[in-house]
């Protein structure tokens, strides 16, 4: 849960956006509307499936490793949300024990299928949408939203967020920076001190919010923030989409991993 | 109290985003015909400030549990519902685009569990009716506690019904309230103390701010610059003290588990729990056979088969092929010229 986030992710993310990959170039509705048919393929399978569910670690390996973005960072921002529903899934092999699967002499109940289920769908929705992200940034997948049909004041609303979000996290960050250097000890400061600290800041916001918004107003602000930048949906944006639309619906309806699995068993499909 | 992709199901999470969309569209029309150039900043710095102040945990009293601020009741009060709604809805698309809190699929259903709750429905429905017309302050505030309560019920509700609509997790409904409920009133009770702390600050920072309605004030510069301050004083410090304990729902959920396993031998639970794991401890000793019995006699679901595991796991390692086969390797540092 948000416990966990530390202000520092946000620029790694932010950073990891504005990368020049293969997958980066690609317009940002391809990537949002790719991502979006993974996430439903996965959701929509059978809540024991877990054979099912492992080809479609392709998706997320394939932009990981075309998307020049560093597996350990994933994996990090995997393992911090994934608790919840790790911990709401452990019940199901308490309540659900009836064995659906023979091994043998061995039989696996539901619950645990299910379980495995759920730790693998959270690896996979997770790690898709950290991947969007990561290879496409904030500011390009609002412009990507809004030309899908998402309302402009909306889209404004969450680019302004962001902006003003890093510009409150480093202020912040680079006064307490000043406040350690000059506290060895690493104490936290008293209450008097930290009141001070909070004037300092407070006369920095107060400038910082006068300019920006003056300098909005020179620039003609008049009530409607206009974003820039075209999108242009080229050729390879189309076979990006089409393409991984057929491999997601071919791996949700015939279910090659049981095929391979035949054929690997039985040595015939 | 983030829902999750893993345990929700296409049709709950399509019909919470079809609610959340349809919302944010009359939101945004409604809110274009009344909105005033100052406050395009307002509602920017207000979303940071929500979400600088969510990325703080606070312990809860007596629990040794904590939870973090939700904020959802308080931008109604400083905002409106429309901009509140908007502002609550951009926190949570960008805190789960950066955090990944829940996924994508689930963002319809947290907009509508912190977002259109506490705008659309504890806020006219009961904030206002509550605080009356304003003339009491000691009314106001209880309205304000008490919504900012609710709303965090209602929240934590919303999760369990999505949780069960959806079929993926089994934990019997009784317990999971039993986890969710108490949890949140705790943390509901400190963050309707807090609720009622920031709009007194900003009652006196910046009175015209609080007319319902947002009434254009003389200015919403200092009331902007209040909260900006908050935010910074919010997210970017007490983060450094905040403590470390797991969050609300983790433990609601640790404590459970624990209550769990301390009951008495004997108990059904506990026997399926020991049964449970002979099962799996056998697994690793199991050689594996060429064929054998793939079927399983009660197997009628087709996706759970020894040779749909088999090929999935075949598949993986396809998968994790394919991904080193295609893989960029960042370009070299160029040797320095000599």
């Amino acid at each position: 849960m948000s416990g966990g986030h530390s202000a520092f992710d946000l620029g790694t993310l932010d950073r990891l956006g504005r990368g020049t990959s293969p997958i980066h170039r690609l317009d940002p509705r391809a990537k949002l509307l790719v991502t979006f048919v993974f996430i439903l393929a996965v959701v929509s399978l059978d809540k024991h499936a877990v054979g099912d569910l492992l080809p479609f670690f392709l998706f997320p390996m394939i932009i990981l490793a075309r998307g020049e973005v560093p597996f350990r960072f994933v994996a990090r921002k995997i393992a911090v949300v994934a608790p919840f529903a790790v911990l709401v899934g452990i019940f199901n092999p308490l309540v659900d024990r009836e064995v659906m699967l023979r091994i043998g002499e061995v039989g696996i109940s539901g619950g645990w299928l299910s379980f495995v289920s759920i730790v693998l769908r959270v690896v996979l929705t997770i790690g898709a949408l950290l991947l969007l992200v990561a290879t496409t940034g904030v500011p390009a997948l609002g412009r990507a939203a809004e030309r899908l049909g998402a309302p402009r004041l909306f889209v404004t609303q969450i680019l302004g967020l962001y902006r003003y979000l890093f510009l409150l996290v480093d202020e912040s960050q680079r006064t307490l920076r000043a406040y350690r250097l000059r506290a060895p000890d690493g104490k936290t400061p008293s209450w008097r001190l930290f009141a001070r600290i909070l004037g300092q800041l407070l006369l920095r916001a107060v400038a910082r919010a006068r300019r920006v918004y003056d300098a909005m107003l020179a620039r003609g602000f008049d009530g409607e923030v206009r974003l820039i930048g075209d999108l242009r949906f080229a050729g390879r944006d189309w076979a990006f989409l089409v393409l991984w639309i057929a491999i997601f619906a071919v791996l949700r309806f015939l279910h090659p991993a049981r095929l391979l699995g035949d054929l690997l068993l039985r040595g015939t499909p | 109290m983030h829902m999750a992709d893993a345990l929700l199901s296409p049709e709950v999470g399509g019909a919470m985003w079809a609610a959340t969309g349809a919302a944010i569209a009359v939101a945004s029309r409604r809110l274009k015909r009344t909105m005033e150039p100052q406050q395009v900043p307002l509602m920017g710095v207000m979303g940071a400030f929500v979400f600088a102040a969510q990325m703080v945990n606070f312990t809860i009293p007596g629990t040794g549990s904590s939870g973090h601020f939700a904020g959802g009741l308080l931008l109604s009060v400083l905002l409106g519902p429309h901009a509140a709604f908007l502002a609550m809805a951009s926190v949570l698309v960008v805190q789960g685009l950066f955090f990944a809190d829940g996924g994508l699929l689930a963002m319809g259903a947290n907009i509508f569990n912190m977002g259109f709750v506490p705008c659309y429905l504890v806020h006219p429905r009961l904030y206002r009716p509550l605080a009356g017309d304003g003339s009491s302050l000691n009314r106001r505030r209880f309205a304000a506690w008490f919504g900012a309560v609710v709303a965090l019920q209602l929240g934590a509700l919303g999760v369990v019904l999505e949780t069960k609509a959806s079929g993926i997790a089994e934990l019997p409904l009784a317990a999971f309230l039993a986890a969710m409920q108490p949890i949140h009133l705790a943390i509901g009770v400190v963050e309707g103390l807090i609720t009622v702390a920031v709009i007194e600050f900003v009652r006196r920072a910046e009175p015209g701010i609080l007319a319902a309605a947002p009434a254009p004030s003389a200015s919403p510069r200092r009331a902007v610059i209040a909260l900006a301050a908050l935010a910074i004083v919010v997210g970017g410090f007490l983060s450094w003290f905040a403590s470390a304990h797991p969050d609300g729902l983790e433990w609601s959920i640790a404590r459970l588990t624990g209550e769990t396993e301390l009951a008495s031998p004997g108990d059904a639970v506990h026997e399926a729990a020991a049964q449970l794991q002979e099962r799996v401890a056998v697994l690793p000793d199991y050689a594996f056979p060429g064929t054998g019995d793939v079927q399983g006699p009660s197997a009628p679901n087709a996706g759970a088969t020894v040779s749909g595991l088999v090929g999935g796991a075949l598949a993986l390692v396809l998968a994790a092929l394919a991904g080193w086969l295609v893989r960029r390797r960042p370009p070299r540092a160029r040797a320095p010229a000599t």
